[in-house]
């Protein structure tokens, strides 16, 4: 059925190319000014325009266009003097207007690059440059939920429930070249690539760039060829919503395409659903009947044509790129090579700088990330950076445990409910009622209840084995759910049992 | 006492301003004379009796002031009213009321404009005789076995029959100014970008316009600015102040003008009772001081083509919302039809024949490998259009042909012949294609129907319309004795 990933790439070449969708972060719609933020009520942030009612009118939303700019800037590409939106033109339900303004022939940025670090034979980092085709502007589609089929697809589906909240949001699609050469390293590369892009777009700040929350997502193509032959039939993975799920999708598309073209089959020019459950694909609609697109040039907007001037400004007052400001923020915080090297093993380098940007002291932002954060991230089996919690929360969280709001125990329990989708960690601490217990009169009576179960420990610290008394406090921390102040019981512990802290 | 709906616009504001009147009984006697009329005329398809007292009484009660308060007005069926159906003249919107207001809509009310109701058309503003209504054509006032024109037949019909003084249609290729000439009215299409199309459920959107009807160039003027201006909600709005028109009509002087005829705009393809007004009307021009030459515009006879190819692409485009989805009618969903089946059983069942002969033209001429043999050599021809109005406004200061080949048809006589439909607005495409606003005014009648003259401008030269317009109105209803409508036949008489 398969061939081993390695085994294919040492018979066959892979091209990939990969067409990365970004929710822009505007507070607005792209053409109309409706709330943009994740999570309402379905169909709560709507109006005529971005419902597509007849007779209502796009107005471009110029944040989106700026941000769209410097996210071309920032990958290296030209940007358009003068370039149009575009119609393309096909039925679903969770597009209003039945045609989506998108842009086609006219991008707003065109011909970069973008330079992503995989680790070469010998372990040590290795530049791989990714050309990139074009960046452009255009707008969400609402969201399907299909009810009553097995697969949750349309197919076989009893009824679609359409929440147009998303549709009209602004979407940046970062389109690659095709990438090749990259030998052995193919599904590392794209998944390196996705990682760079995402940390590129956290600096400039224009999305939040949540995988998990669909704010970015991915489609990957893969071809194989043999050495030598010219470039294969190409595959179109849609889905794929984790950077896990990236180098999974590019393996098991080469391991797929690489057994039939062995066994002397074609490749069909398909698009593909990814699963990521199994980590498989299957097929979704053929290419070959492709839908017509009918694209035109949109009549309801004026063309953008954006001052060479305000662009200068624009890439003047660009940030650093993710490399250089990894390199100088390490610096500043006397992280040592080994712990740099650590965190960018788990993942969470990035994470733990913009935690320390977020107020955070580097040694507790480390210490969350490659703690708890890494251990909930291995546990659901996704990338730190796609837990859905965000570096300032994180930077909340250990600013409420140094306050003394909170205990180390219970700071991991508001990490839960936040990735529980509880809230912010005020509302976790809230909700959940996690305040530190630290009331002696509260906390007396657990005390006394800890004392009354182990006596036999109780007479150790009283016979001068202070050390003891940690098991008791522990029974305490264990009645009172992690709430009590543990210094405080420690206390009263040792005050009741007449022995000197 | 007078007869209220025989006032002009201008009449009936300065009579309510002064207390002669109120809006109130203003509204009520263009009501009754609706109740009395349109079932001969048919020009309207929802009357919303509750909603023009209720803007009256604002009026009356001095809320709203201005130069248009209290006058009435025939709203075209294809400008959004809030809570007010909506059809565009199409069984695919029958029922729906839309939850918010076109800018025009919006600026008509802060008017104090009194907006009696909705008027027929053509479905989706498709036809040039208000027949391809889902709701049965409008009769011309004039003669009720003839059509109105179209598509905005109803609007311009309402004025003609004095069941409003005012009416505001639409001009894709002519929308306004052929209905105007068959009726005997004045209708402008404005430049485009000059008047906000949020509101208006498009056809075409890089033509579409919406402007006046009326029964006078100055009436026609009052509205053109209490509807016109920038509107940030329309990105191809024009950010200008709206030309002088009001004071251009009231000026209406061509001395000194020059007024140029378009060759291609007359002679074959024009009927000649249709081409005689028009000569006496140039003729007149001359005498009245403007200076009249003639000038060739080689690419207008693409004009037709071109137009559709352009107005249909787009139209199959816009109409595609038009699914059962969110709104409108729903046809077939049984529990057992997929989502594809409702979708098409809806659009066949809610589109009428000349909309569907549209889209598939428009969905054809999009389509990948037709793209630049159809659509995009429209363009091209559109850019050469364009080319020869600057050229010809280099020569004179205004263009001017008949508004429409012939006069008022009958009922029925095109219906079978798409081709010659679309020929009706031979001369006024232009215009549209190219963005500059133009004209049709009554220059007098041919086998007992009115004629209609266009003058085009260049864009953002709406006041040189008015100009024109006023002036040879003038000279005319000096030569007639008064308004070409006092010679139409009285309806109730028709009704006997």
């Amino acid at each position: 059925m398969t061939v081993p990933y390695d085994q294919a790439l040492s018979e066959f070449e892979a091209v990939i190319g990969l067409e990365t969708h970004v929710e822009l972060g505007t507070a607005a719609k792209m053409f109309c000014g409706c709330d943009t933020s994740f999570g309402a009520e379905p169909n709560t942030h709507t109006c005529p325009v971005c419902l597509g009612l007849p007779g209502a009118l796009p107005v471009v939303n110029a944040q989106a266009i700026e941000s769209t700019i410097r996210i071309g800037l920032a990958l290296h590409c030209d940007i358009a003097a003068w370039c149009r939106f575009a119609r393309k033109n096909y039925f679903y339900p969770d597009m209003p207007k039945n045609f989506q303004t998108s842009q086609y022939d006219e991008p707003l940025c065109t011909g970069g690059y973008l330079d992503v670090d995989v680790p070469g034979e010998d372990g040590t980092p290795e530049v791989v440059r990714v050309p990139i085709e074009r960046v452009h502007l255009e707008e969400d589609t609402g969201k399907s939920l299909h009810v009553g089929g097995a697969t949750g697809r349309i197919h076989g589906a009893s009824h679609s429930l359409v929440d147009y909240n998303r549709a009209g949001i602004p979407l940046v699609e970062i389109v690659t070249r095709p990438v090749v050469g990259t030998g052995p390293r193919a599904a590392e590369v794209a998944r390196a690539y996705v990682a760079e892009l995402r940390d590129v777009l956290r600096g400039l700040g224009v999305s939040d760039v949540r995988m998990e929350q669909g704010s970015l997502r991915c489609d990957v193509n893969v071809s194989l060829n043999r050495p030598g032959q010219p470039w294969g039939t190409r595959s179109e993975t849609k889905n794929v919503n984790s950077l896990r799920s990236v180098e999974r999708a590019v393996r098991s598309e080469v391991e797929r395409q690489a057994a039939r073209l062995r066994d002397g089959e074609r490749i069909v020019q398909e698009t593909r659903h990814f699963h990521e459950d199994t980590g498989l694909s299957t097929p979704g609609r053929s290419k070959e009947e492709a839908t017509d697109y009918r694209y035109f040039p949109e009549p309801d907007l004026a063309p953008v044509a954006p001052d060479p001037a305000w662009v200068a400004e624009l890439r003047a007052a660009l940030p650093d790129p993710p490399s250089v400001r990894r390199k100088r923020l390490t610096a500043e915080l006397g992280l040592s090579a080994r712990d740099s090297a650590a965190m960018v093993n788990a993942g969470v380098l990035d994470l733990v700088l913009a935690t320390v940007e977020a107020g955070a002291p580097a040694a507790e932002a480390r210490n969350m990330w490659l703690g708890p954060l890494a251990q909930a991230a291995n546990t659901r089996g996704v990338e730190a950076a796609d837990l859905p919690v965000a570096p300032a929360q994180v930077a909340r969280v250990v600013e409420l445990v140094s306050s003394g709001a909170l205990t180390a125990g219970l700071a991991r329990q508001v990490v839960d409910g936040v990735l529980a989708g509880e809230g912010e960690p005020d509302d976790v601490v809230a909700g959940r009622g996690l305040a530190v217990v630290s009331d002696e009169g509260a906390l007396g009576e657990a005390v006394d209840a800890a004392l009354a179960a182990q006596p036999a420990v109780a007479e150790k610290v009283r016979a001068g084995k202070v050390q003891a008394v940690g098991a008791l406090v522990g029974a305490v921390m264990k009645a009172t759910r992690g709430q009590a102040d543990a210094p405080v019981v420690r206390r009263l512990l040792l005050e009741r049992l007449g022995v000197e802290g | 006492m007078t007869d209220l709906t025989r006032l002009t616009a201008v009449e009936t504001a300065a009579a309510v301003a002064s207390r002669d009147v109120s809006a109130v009984e203003v509204a009520r006697a263009h009501l009754d004379r609706i109740a009395a009329v349109d079932g001969a005329v048919h020009a309207f398809l929802h009357v919303d009796a509750d909603g023009a007292l209720a803007q009256a009484a604002r009026v009356d009660a001095g809320e709203v002031t201005g130069p248009l308060a209290g006058v009435p007005l025939a709203l075209k069926d294809v400008i959004v009213t809030r809570g007010v159906p909506t059809t565009v003249g199409s069984r695919i919107l029958e029922g729906w009321r839309p939850p918010y207001d076109a800018t025009v809509t919006t600026r008509l009310r802060d008017a104090g404009v009194v907006v009696l109701g909705k008027t027929n058309m053509d479905e989706f503003a498709m036809g040039s005789s208000t027949e391809h209504s889902a709701y049965g054509p409008t009769h011309n006032p004039w003669d009720l076995t003839r059509t109105p024109g179209g598509s905005g037949g109803g609007s311009a019909a309402a004025v003609a029959a004095y069941e409003a003084p005012l009416g505001v249609g639409t001009d894709t290729g002519g929308s306004i100014r052929q209905p105007a000439s068959v009726t005997g009215t004045v209708g402008v299409k404005p430049t485009y970008g000059g008047v906000s199309r949020f509101g208006l459920v498009a056809f075409s959107s890089s033509l579409d316009q919406a402007g006046p009807c009326a029964r006078t160039v100055l009436d026609a003027a009052l509205l053109h600015e209490a509807i016109g201006g920038h509107d940030p909600a329309d990105s191809t709005s024009i950010d200008a102040p709206v030309p002088p028109v009001v004071e251009a009509a009231r000026r209406a002087s061509v001395q000194g003008l020059r007024v140029a005829v378009v060759r291609e705009l007359t002679g074959e393809g024009y009927e000649a009772g249709v081409q005689e007004r028009f000569d006496e009307a140039v003729a007149l021009l001359s005498e009245l001081g403007a200076t009249v030459t003639e000038v060739s515009c080689p690419h207008f006879v693409h004009a037709l083509p071109a137009y559709y190819l352009i107005a249909p692409s787009e139209a199959s485009s816009n109409l595609a919302r038009f699914d059962s989805v969110r709104y409108g009618l729903r046809v077939g969903d049984d529990g057992d039809r997929s989502l594809e089946e409702v979708m098409s059983l809806t659009r066949d069942a809610g589109f009428g024949a000349e909309v569907k002969r549209r889209i598939i033209l428009g969905t054809y001429a999009l389509s990948s490998g037709y793209y630049d043999a159809y659509y995009g050599q429209a363009q091209k021809v559109r850019t050469l259009i364009t080319r020869d109005f600057t050229a010809a406004f280099e020569q004179a200061d205004v263009l001017v042909s008949p508004a429409s080949p012939g006069v008022a048809f009958p009922l029925g006589a095109k219906l079978d012949d798409p081709l010659a439909m679309y020929r009706q607005d031979l001369a006024t495409i232009p215009s549209n294609l190219y963005g500059g606003p133009a004209m049709s005014l009554p220059v007098g009648l041919s086998e007992g129907l009115p004629v209609g003259l266009q003058v085009m401008a260049p864009t953002m030269r709406d006041d040189l319309l008015y100009q024109v317009g006023g002036a040879l109105e003038a000279a005319l209803h000096d030569r007639w004795g008064g308004p070409l409508l006092a010679s139409a036949p009285e309806l109730e008489a028709a009704r006997a």
